[in-house]
């Protein structure tokens, strides 16, 4: 029974948690406050929930007590409160369409608005919008919780401050900033596939997040094609995850996964979304990158890759989003399809490229091509200087793995 | 309502080495941002140079020392100000957003809500 009434709040906390808040927030007028009335909400279900039995609209009930308390709060504070300034003042704009009215994504767009910085933006999202902990999200980028205490608490002062709106941007703003919620909702979920630093390669916790972010936000603006690019992109790369390691921990390459393991449900829905998402022009990033990830997705080995079809795909990326990283890729891609000479060749002027200084995966990918082409000593040196470069652990003993491969050859 | 000071920071030199022409431009930009802003604008002005600022502080026995120059040795310095009202931070940039000091590459705005002592 209370196993089952844990997992009923646990489930509640991950579908409901987001709406509690944003509702309640739409009356406090004050996120502090909607998010301490959201916690006591499901503090509450915690205590009454066994011995009343799970309500038949859990999501509903949470709303009701959330908003009750802050109720009482405010009728408590009335004086007080009625002095200071207040967080939401939409009342005065008239919203957009009215598809897009919606509490949460008031609340998104408050939380990724590009008057906070990034950190702040990704803190206040996975804190306000995912229910987070701010011990569990200090804990996704590795800093004291005094630390993440203090970021979000300055994040939340600054909106109040600062008077950023409660409000779903104008329809002549809206892309722009969508694409500043994608941009959070992405971070959350290249962290959650690798995280830069440390033991684990993969926080399944920050993938949930960011995966349940851009349903919400695929079910609030389904006609959205960078919302549709970008859950296709992550459920297409999530479909592996369960393959990219062996059963000892070791990081396994795409070549090396078992395909036969992947995620075919999440593959299907990555393929269909994706489908709608290209159906637009231009096409946006997420979508060619879930393009990219759907041409693995669907090759039924690695040797069977199609190669030209993903070194096309990057040349569309490199045009919409020219960026050092993308051009790091699209060469790995050329070696793959012409062969490691070729591969090196299309490395070498990234070689200058001051922005890739210091990334671990260029040496990696110098080094296996090196490898491939049997010039052992370069591609030792290559491999030493990877893992110099690289923080993850799991990542580096995958890369000293082939360092001693390529010694060994060295000594005969 | 909030109030807002929108700073304006830029290189000093460039703003003098500006031509007639495009002078005449700068100022219309400011025109259109007065007349797009309207009754918002509680306040602004144009500053001199920061050759010409003095600048004042104290040493540790509370001696007042009177300086020549801006209070911070850096290359952009504040060349001017607005300051108004507006319903929300979207609101100031929108208007902010028209000032010809943003599409400059030397120059820019630092926006700043205003102490409320209500």
């Amino acid at each position: 029974m209370d196993d089952d009434v844990n997992a009923a709040v646990a489930l509640a906390h991950r579908r409901d948690w987001a709406q509690v808040l944003a509702t309640t927030a739409q009356l406090t007028r004050d996120l502090d406050l909607a998010e301490e009335c959201t916690q006591d909400a499901f503090a509450q279900a915690l205590q009454t929930w066994p011995r009343d039995g799970v309500p038949a609209r859990p999501g509903a009930w949470l709303t009701t007590i959330a908003r009750n308390r802050a109720r009482d709060v405010l009728r408590r504070e009335s004086a007080f409160r009625r002095s200071m300034p207040l967080l939401v003042d939409d009342t005065a704009v008239p919203g957009p369409e009215d598809a897009l009215d919606d509490d949460r994504l008031r609340l998104v767009f408050t939380c990724c608005h590009p008057a906070l910085s990034p950190e702040a933006q990704i803190a206040l999202t996975l804190r306000l919008v995912c229910g987070l902990s701010t011990a569990e999200v200090a804990h996704t980028f590795l800093v004291s919780e005094s630390t993440m205490a203090a970021r979000i608490t300055r994040a939340k002062k600054k909106i109040l401050k600062a008077r950023i709106p409660y409000r779903v941007p104008a329809p002549e703003h809206l892309d722009e900033r969508v694409d500043a919620v994608l941009e959070v909702v992405y971070l959350i979920f290249t962290t959650g596939h690798a995280a830069p630093d440390g033991p684990h390669l993969i926080r399944k916790d920050l993938i949930a997040s960011a995966v349940g972010l851009a349903r919400m936000l695929h079910l609030l603006m389904p006609a959205d094609a960078a919302v549709s690019g970008l859950l296709a992109l992550m459920l297409l790369i999530d479909a592996r995850s369960a393959t990219r390691f062996s059963s000892e921990g070791r990081l396994l390459l795409l070549s090396e996964q078992d395909r036969s393991r992947w995620n075919t449900r999440l593959v299907a829905e990555g393929v269909s979304l994706l489908t709608d998402a290209l159906a637009r022009r231009p096409p946006t990033r997420y979508a060619v990158e879930a393009a990219i990830a759907a041409v693995h997705a669907e090759s039924p080995a690695w040797e069977d890759t199609d190669w030209s079809e993903i070194v096309g795909l990057y040349d569309t990326l490199l045009r919409l989003r020219p960026s050092p990283v993308v051009a790091l890729n699209r060469a790995t891609a050329i070696g793959l399809r012409d062969g490691p000479a070729a591969g090196l060749h299309a490395l070498a002027p990234l070689e200058a490229e001051p922005a890739l200084a210091g990334y671990g995966y260029l040496s990696a990918a110098r080094a296996d091509f090196l490898r491939l082409l049997h010039r052992w000593s370069e591609a030792a040196l290559a491999y030493e200087e990877a893992i110099a470069l690289t923080g993850n652990d799991v990542e580096r003993s995958f890369l000293a793995a082939r360092l001693a491969e390529v010694r060994a050859r060295l000594e005969h | 309502m909030t109030k807002y000071m929108i700073l304006i920071y830029g290189d000093d030199q460039q703003w003098q080495a500006m031509t007639a022409e495009q002078r005449k431009a700068h100022a219309a930009a400011h025109d259109a941002f007065t007349a797009k802003a309207g009754a918002a604008i509680l306040g602004g002005e144009e500053l001199e140079p920061a050759t010409v600022a003095t600048s004042l502080r104290s040493d540790a026995s509370d001696r007042v020392t009177i300086t020549d120059g801006p209070f911070l040795e850096t290359k952009e310095v504040v060349g001017g100000f607005y300051l108004l009202e507006a319903a929300d931070i979207d609101e100031v940039t929108a208007l902010a957003s028209l000032l010809p000091e943003v599409h400059h590459g030397h120059s820019g705005v630092e926006i700043r809500p205003v102490v409320d002592h209500g």
